[in-house]
């Protein structure tokens, strides 16, 4: 059974919507806008694996992050004065707050059987406060987690 | 186990007779299974038992991560007793789904196609799987994702990529001229879209009757448009999200992925909610609905987002779109031009505010409760750096990253603030259009068919969502309920799906018009034997190969 849609079955009599859709296309998808190239320094780079705990691992981490940059440098040519952030597409709504009385627990046997390292019911980490070593350390240090 | 007797609701044209191709349309493919199992018909275990057999037989699909074949069987036979005494729990009872592996599921690992979680057991479910359990649903297994939801293909998780049904259908292979040569094919199948592909494809490929899929930027429609099935993203706050393993807080919502329109709406019945363990689902009262099998559009007002005409449109998707913009006004429907004139920055907004999301999102990960630990124990910190350089992959990796830095101090209001102002420019712009008398609007959900896989990877992932999310994501940005619904096959053979937007918490009316259109376009379906002829022939090929 043929479908409504299938090839060479179009009346081609789409002359009410022709001009909505037939139209030049509105705009570019364009991926990188000639913007200054922004100068993600050494240091920055360093601040970053720190925060976010996770490396560039090789300078193809970084220009990703160079692209993402560029990619939303775009934000700028918009004009949003005098709009307010929006956090949440519910934010006229009151949030639901449940009432303080306990519903459920006692399950530390099924919490901790996830962890890889336990010592009685703790969740066992190794020695903090210590900060990760400086950028020209970094290779040595992590090789050693491979 | 022996062969049954040919039944007549489970012959003709492939594993399922519900899907005889004579039957074109096929409304509420689950009433009419659950009919079936109420009448005696086909037995819930029977159902569950060639559900996974097609599961072993299109493993080349790799659609699966987990097939929970001993749980499945066990639900069928308690749904079973229920038939016998007459005491099933509804029209979900029985009958096999699947869920997207980024839903935590009790006592069945759930990985997120990540390194990072392979091997983790939850020891809760999902509300939204504990719902669909809760019915009777069965629940067949846990589908393949791009790790941790990140990506438009399914390409991108440690357990390989998603294939597309459609890549072995009769349609494409004979509008493509292909022949037998295995390889050929082998290194031609497409993908099926993402992030939620295996959802899709197991939905397509028959194996299971509705699957969970989630929707952060497109993720559940977009691999729904690429595998001709409807994909359904509720309204933000409708469905809950506890269990659900966010990307994105504001925007994540759980998806449907069923076979017609009248499944989505039964699926959503059983979903929809308010969730006390979700405090961002509202808390008004959701009545479960049956849509209308009479439709009348004559007093409808459809709306066609000029901005959604971009050069990267395909030919064939454009002229389906105006074909369908056609269908509604011929019926007497209203059909107007309208604008949303910040489309063209919501895939830079959703650029900035997701990546920022997903820094805070995944910074739980960390080795120490659950999931992937690193040997590496000099420190605590250097243990967590090292845990998630090993357990993610690099898209995952680059968004932390990305989102950490506009999340600086010193970039914040640049950057994050002046996103979430972008956002309320693009919410406003629908909530304009809705309020000038639109009901719906009508747009492409994809740019053009599914790829070929080799094509897909030669741009990066960040690229590809950039591109393939376009039509998608601003209804994630704006929290509005939005529908794919496969329209037509393209010159390939490949399935093409248009999408719709309605206005919050109208999932009611989006739906009755995706049904009205979903029944003008009569949607041929997927021709299974080929792919079963090809899925036989890849094993003799493998047993020739090792002997």
């Amino acid at each position: 059974m043929p479908s409504t849609f299938s090839q060479g079955n179009f009346p081609l009599n789409v002359e009410s919507i022709k001009h909505t859709i037939d139209q030049n296309p509105e705009w570019q998808l364009e991926e990188q806008k000639p913007l200054p190239q922004k100068k993600v320094t050494m240091e920055l780079l360093d601040h970053l694996e720190r925060l976010a705990l996770v490396d560039f691992r090789n300078w193809e981490g970084v220009e990703r992050l160079e692209k993402a940059i560029q990619f939303a440098d775009q934000l700028h040519e918009v004009n949003t004065e005098g709009i307010e952030p929006m956090d949440s597409v519910l934010e006229d709504r009151c949030l639901y707050l449940r009432g303080d009385n306990i519903t459920e627990g006692n399950c530390t046997k099924e919490l901790l059987q996830n962890a890889s390292q336990t010592a009685e019911e703790y969740f066992e980490a190794p020695p903090g406060n210590i900060p990760l070593p400086k950028l020209e350390e970094h290779e040595s240090f992590l090789q050693d987690s491979n | 186990m022996a062969k049954p007797d040919v039944n007549p609701a489970i012959q003709d044209g492939g594993a399922h007779g519900f899907l005889s191709p004579a039957a074109g349309f096929r409304p509420g493919v689950v009433s009419r299974v659950s009919t079936a199992l109420k009448e005696g018909q086909v037995s819930p275990t029977e159902l569950c038992q060639r559900c996974l057999s097609l599961i072993k037989a299109t493993k080349f699909l790799n659609a699966y991560i987990t097939v929970t074949e001993d749980t499945a069987l066990r639900q069928a036979e308690e749904s079973e007793k229920r038939y016998r005494r007459g005491q099933s729990l509804g029209d979900l009872d029985g009958i096999p789904v699947a869920v997207k592996d980024n839903f935590s599921t009790t006592g069945i690992e759930t990985t997120c196609a990540s390194n990072m979680l392979k091997g983790y057991i939850p020891p809760y479910s999902a509300t939204v799987v504990q719902k669909l359990l809760d019915q009777g649903a069965v629940l067949i297994g846990k589908t393949n994702l791009d790790e941790f939801a990140m990506g438009s293909g399914s390409t991108d998780g440690i357990f390989g990529p998603v294939r597309n049904p459609w890549s072995y259908s009769k349609q494409y292979r004979e509008k493509c001229g292909q022949n037998s040569h295995l390889e050929n094919e082998d290194s031609s199948w497409l993908i099926t879209g993402g992030s939620s592909g295996g959802s899709a494809a197991a939905v397509s490929s028959f194996t299971c009757f509705a699957a969970l899929g989630s929707d952060t930027g497109g993720s559940t429609r977009n691999p729904a448009a690429h595998c001709g099935v409807v994909g359904l993203k509720p309204t933000y706050g409708l469905v809950s999200r506890h269990g659900l393993i966010p990307l994105v807080n504001s925007m994540d919502v759980p998806g449907i992925l069923t076979r017609c329109v009248d499944d989505a709406a039964t699926v959503l019945g059983v979903l929809a909610g308010h969730d006390p363990k979700d405090s961002t689902t509202v808390q008004d009262p959701f009545n479960p609905f049956k849509l209308p099998s009479v439709i009348d559009v004559s007093k409808l007002c459809i709306g066609i987002p000029k901005e959604y005409h971009i050069p990267g449109l395909s030919s064939e998707t454009l002229a389906v779109w105006s074909k369908a913009a056609d269908l509604f006004e011929n019926a007497g429907a209203r059909v107007i031009e309208v604008s949303l004139p910040h489309t063209c920055y919501s895939i830079v907004c959703y650029h900035v505010l997701c990546t920022a999301e997903v820094a805070s999102n995944m910074a739980r990960f960390d080795g120490l409760e659950y999931g992937h630990r690193s040997n590496m124990d000099k420190s605590t910190e250097s243990m967590y750096a090292a845990t998630r350089r090993e357990g993610f992959n690099d898209v995952v990796r680059g968004r932390i990253l990305s989102g950490n830095y506009f999340l600086l101090k010193q970039n914040y209001e640049k950057y994050f603030i002046k996103a979430q102002k972008v956002r309320r420019l693009i919410a406003n712009d629908f909530v304009n259009v809705f309020s000038s008398g639109v009901d719906v609007l009508l747009t492409p959900t994809t740019l053009r068919d599914a790829v070929p896989y080799v094509e897909f990877i030669k741009e990066d992932n960040r690229t590809r969502s950039a591109q393939d999310d376009i039509f998608t994501q601003a209804a994630n940005m704006s929290g509005l309920p939005a529908v794919s619904i496969p329209t037509a096959l393209s010159e390939k053979g490949l399935p093409i799906g248009l999408q719709f937007v309605g206005r919050a918490f109208q999932e009611l009316q989006l739906l009755t018009v995706a049904k009205w259109f979903e029944k003008q376009a009569k949607f041929p379906i997927l021709q299974l034997q080929e792919m079963l002829d090809h899925a036989d022939a890849l094993s003799h090929q493998k047993i020739s190969l090792s002997s």
